[in-house]
């Protein structure tokens, strides 16, 4: 077309596409170097994670009660993530730190806010509340459009299948021991019964773990006992009076 | 893939013989996991994962045993195109459905709240919805006009035999897992990757069998160029493949239970998930359907690409730009700033390769513009094109940190997916449909073009009623969440801005019925377009004329 063609339009018609092989090693190695740049540093930095005392491993009780939010898809309508804007911290509280989410697989920052963030609810509202507001959320929210899950009250908590979930995240480098694995499933029983023997010891495995009966039902241990104990240990960990944002390893 | 002699069918083969010990193997670990799976979810949704395999088995039976697979050379594949095209048309009325459906549970959430099913709420059906009409509806106009353009483009039957066949049947059954497992609670809750462990390795195998027969057939090609739209359609199979693999490592509870746990947690796989997230955008639902643009566009509008050079320019730099959008999903969190900055910097520049594509695509109706006027398939292409322009205009504005603190977890973002989704998407793949139809099934034109013009202006409509009311909703709940009163209040509680939105809600499902409803006017049309029922022969027909000797 042009009186004297450039070299690189010439390669790329009398080469590159005329090669299926060389053009999908190409679209390979154009493809690779923008998530290479982006994501492999965070593995690495020490800055990407704030340094932070408090945030531990889910007790197994909210480990099985965040497994029922990701199973309902409450990520689609509540975030996890509340943003240094002045609004959403008064909002919501202390901006979310990358460390509260360091043993989320897979995190739930969440996309949209259909309802309010959730990264603090720990501690907002009592254990009645969120069982009222489970059965029937207009009951406690006449504006509400989420949906009910008095199910959730009425089915039994999959006990058996605790072991198993917490040795693959410790496969994945949650700092689960296996001594926690062992005792796993009384811990679950722990948790809902605070005259339990095994109270101590459970503190002293999950400091500052909730321990109560969360759905007000003694004589079984539900769905909905773990969606609160998970519930109400949300944004609880970190103790802000010690962090300090301002603090060299903190500026990001 | 073995090379088949001059015979018209391949008799049993190795290629049969893999599939078969593939759908054999997956029974067994079906039956296993029905039997001693670790959960309830997984021992229900075995039993269905068997069926499936048991299924595949009975097929491969019963083809095999009438000589098996059509392989004449001297022939297109366009039996699977067929098949392509149909299942396109029922995911499509499956996923617009739900999508209704949702929508009328945020506008109406009393009357379509089931309490004695917690199946179908919202955050079980939600992501029924997404990949419904990505993956399902989206996946199969894909596949289907993949699987056609390449072997028109490269003038050569598609390779592999029992393959492409595979890829199919694989992918529909992909599609069924998936979606059961959503409605059973079986989910990673990563946006768009929602499958579980199981259901992607399925996918990989698909996958991977998709990208062979391409690239076979590619290779194969007796063109000595490979054409333009072939390099998207082939950028798209490739990425898809490696966001897929590296988005899903996770490690299973069990390798007989449903549930798995992600190889990157908290910030690391935010990064990862939305890497992966913007880029099933930029390569599904943007490079392959850029590659249909590039073959049905010319094609219906009888004028040569725009401009070759341009194509070149915007293929690599739309490839390389895309990938690094990723991080304006993750605004003021808690990414580091670093990575933020990036990802807002590459959204911007992604502005000028998305309109590169989109002028490629316009300007290649110079001197054919009055077809706008006559042909609403043509109409449908071009004004998919104008609502990629757009939504590629937005997206950028959208990936600025200031606008973005505002737009950010508001119905903006539902609406910009949806200018997307609709227009661009949805349109460019049912004019590739109404293209594609009558040349398969060898019929003069579509059943109806009257039928055409009420999809095309239903559609429209709805377009425009969803992404009209998203942005007053979005930007108005975003507005809502900031406002502060006289007294340095926030002004508004949260319920509050949730109740204002409903007028918008309601608007929205009306919107989306809409366009639900052009679909099915569509299906109807091309329904009895198969059945030979062709009412009207004009322009549309005088077009088919010139397709046979040209390729």
């Amino acid at each position: 077309m042009a009186k004297k063609p450039n070299p690189i339009w010439n390669w790329h018609k009398r080469v590159m596409e005329k090669n299926s092989l060389l053009l999908t090693v190409g679209i390979i190695g154009v493809v690779s170097i923008g998530g290479l740049v982006e994501i492999t540093p965070l593995f690495y930095l020490d800055e990407t994670i704030e340094e932070v005392e408090g945030v531990r491993p889910y007790s197994p009780l909210a480990l099985m009660g965040r497994d029922i939010y990701i199973r309902e898809g409450c990520y689609a309508c509540h975030s996890q993530m509340i943003r240094p804007l002045r609004d959403e911290v008064e909002r919501y509280g202390h901006f979310s730190l990358a460390a509260e989410s360091m043993y989320d697989r897979p995190f739930q920052w969440g996309s949209k806010r259909t309802g309010p963030d959730l990264a603090r609810v720990g501690g907002k509202y009592s254990d009645e509340w969120h069982r009222d507001h489970m059965r029937d959320p207009r009951s406690v929210g006449p504006g509400s459009i989420m949906p009910p899950y008095a199910m959730l009250e009425r089915t039994p908590l999959e006990l058996d299948v605790i072991p198993g979930r917490m040795r693959a995240l410790q496969r994945l480098g949650v700092p689960y021991t296996d001594e926690m694995i062992e005792v796993a499933i009384d811990d679950v029983r722990t948790q809902v019964d605070p005259f339990a023997s095994g109270y101590d010891a459970f503190l002293a495995r999950y400091p500052g773990a909730p321990v109560r009966n969360f759905d007000g039902n003694e004589r079984v241990i539900t769905e909905l006992d773990a969606m609160i104990a998970y519930l109400q240990v949300l944004g609880t960990m970190v103790d802000f009076s010690t962090y300090e944002a301002d603090a060299d390893a903190n500026l990001r | 893939m073995t090379a088949v002699a001059a015979g018209k069918k391949t008799g049993f083969d190795y290629n049969a013989m893999a599939v078969l010990v593939i759908c054999i193997a997956g029974a067994v670990w079906a039956l296993l996991a029905a039997a001693i799976g670790a959960d309830a979810a997984m021992r229900t949704h075995a039993w269905l994962i068997l069926a499936g395999f048991l299924a595949g088995i009975a097929i491969l039976t019963g083809v095999y045993s009438n000589g098996g697979i059509d392989v004449d050379k001297r022939e297109y594949n366009e039996s699977i195109v067929r098949y392509g095209v149909i299942a396109s048309m029922f995911w499509a009325i499956v996923g617009m459905l739900v999508g209704v459906i949702i929508a009328s549970q945020l506008a109406w959430p009393t009357v379509f709240q089931f309490e004695a099913f917690p199946e179908l709420n919202f955050g079980r059906l939600r992501p029924v919805h997404t990949s419904g009409v990505i993956f399902a509806f989206g996946g199969n106009v894909l596949i289907a006009t993949s699987f056609y353009v390449v072997q028109r483009t490269s003038r050569v039957r598609l390779a592999g035999g029992v393959w492409p066949w595979f890829v199919f049947w694989g992918y529909q059954f992909f599609i069924v897992v998936a979606a059961t497992g959503y409605l059973l609670g079986i989910t990673q809750s990563k946006e768009y990757a929602e499958p579980e462990w199981y259901a992607d390795i399925w996918l990989t195998l698909v996958w991977v069998a998709y990208l062979l027969v391409f690239l076979v057939t590619l290779a194969r090609r007796k063109e000595p160029h490979i054409y333009v739209a072939n390099w998207f359609y082939l950028a798209f199979i490739v990425t898809i493949a490696l966001l897929h693999l590296i988005n899903n490592l996770a490690m299973p509870a069990d390798w007989f239970g449903s549930r798995s746990y992600s190889a990157f947690a908290g910030v690391q796989d935010a990064m990862t998930q939305w890497w992966y997230g913007h880029n099933a955008v930029g390569f599904f639902l943007t490079a392959g359907f850029l590659g249909i643009m590039y073959y049905f566009i010319p094609k219906r509008a009888e004028r040569p690409v725009f401009s070759y050079r341009l194509s070149i320019v915007h293929f690599w730099a739309l490839i390389f730009i895309y990938i690094w959008a990723g991080p304006h999903h993750l605004h003021y969190t808690a990414l580091p700033e670093w990575t933020q900055t990036l990802g807002m910097t590459f959204s911007i520049m992604l502005l000028m390769p998305s309109w590169g594509g989109m002028i490629n695509g316009l300007m290649t109706l110079s001197g054919a513009w009055d077809k706008l006027r006559t042909d609403p398939v043509i109409r449908m292409l071009v004004v998919s094109v104008a609502f990629y322009g757009m939504a590629t205009f937005e997206g950028p504005v959208m990936g600025i940190r200031a606008v973005n603190s505002l737009s950010h977890y508001t119905d903006w973002t539902i609406g910009h997916v949806h200018s997307g989704a609709l227009g661009w998407v949805g349109f460019i793949s049912f004019g590739a449909i109404y293209c594609l139809v009558p040349w398969l099934w060898k019929r003069k034109s579509m059943f109806s073009r009257a039928l055409i013009e009420w999809h095309f202006w239903l559609a429209t409509l709805g377009i425009l009623l969803y992404i009209t009311s998203m942005w007053v909703s979005g930007i108005m709940q975003g507005l809502m969440w900031r406002a502060y009163n006289e007294l340095g209040f926030l002004e508004y509680s949260f319920i509050e801005t949730v109740e204002a939105m409903q007028p918008y809600y309601i608007i929205r499902a009306a919107g989306g019925l809409l366009y639900l409803a052009g679909a099915l006017l569509m299906a109807w049309n091309v329904y009895k377009t198969i059945r030979g029922d062709v009412a009207d022969v004009e322009e549309v027909a005088a077009q088919q004329t010139l397709q046979k000797p040209a390729e």
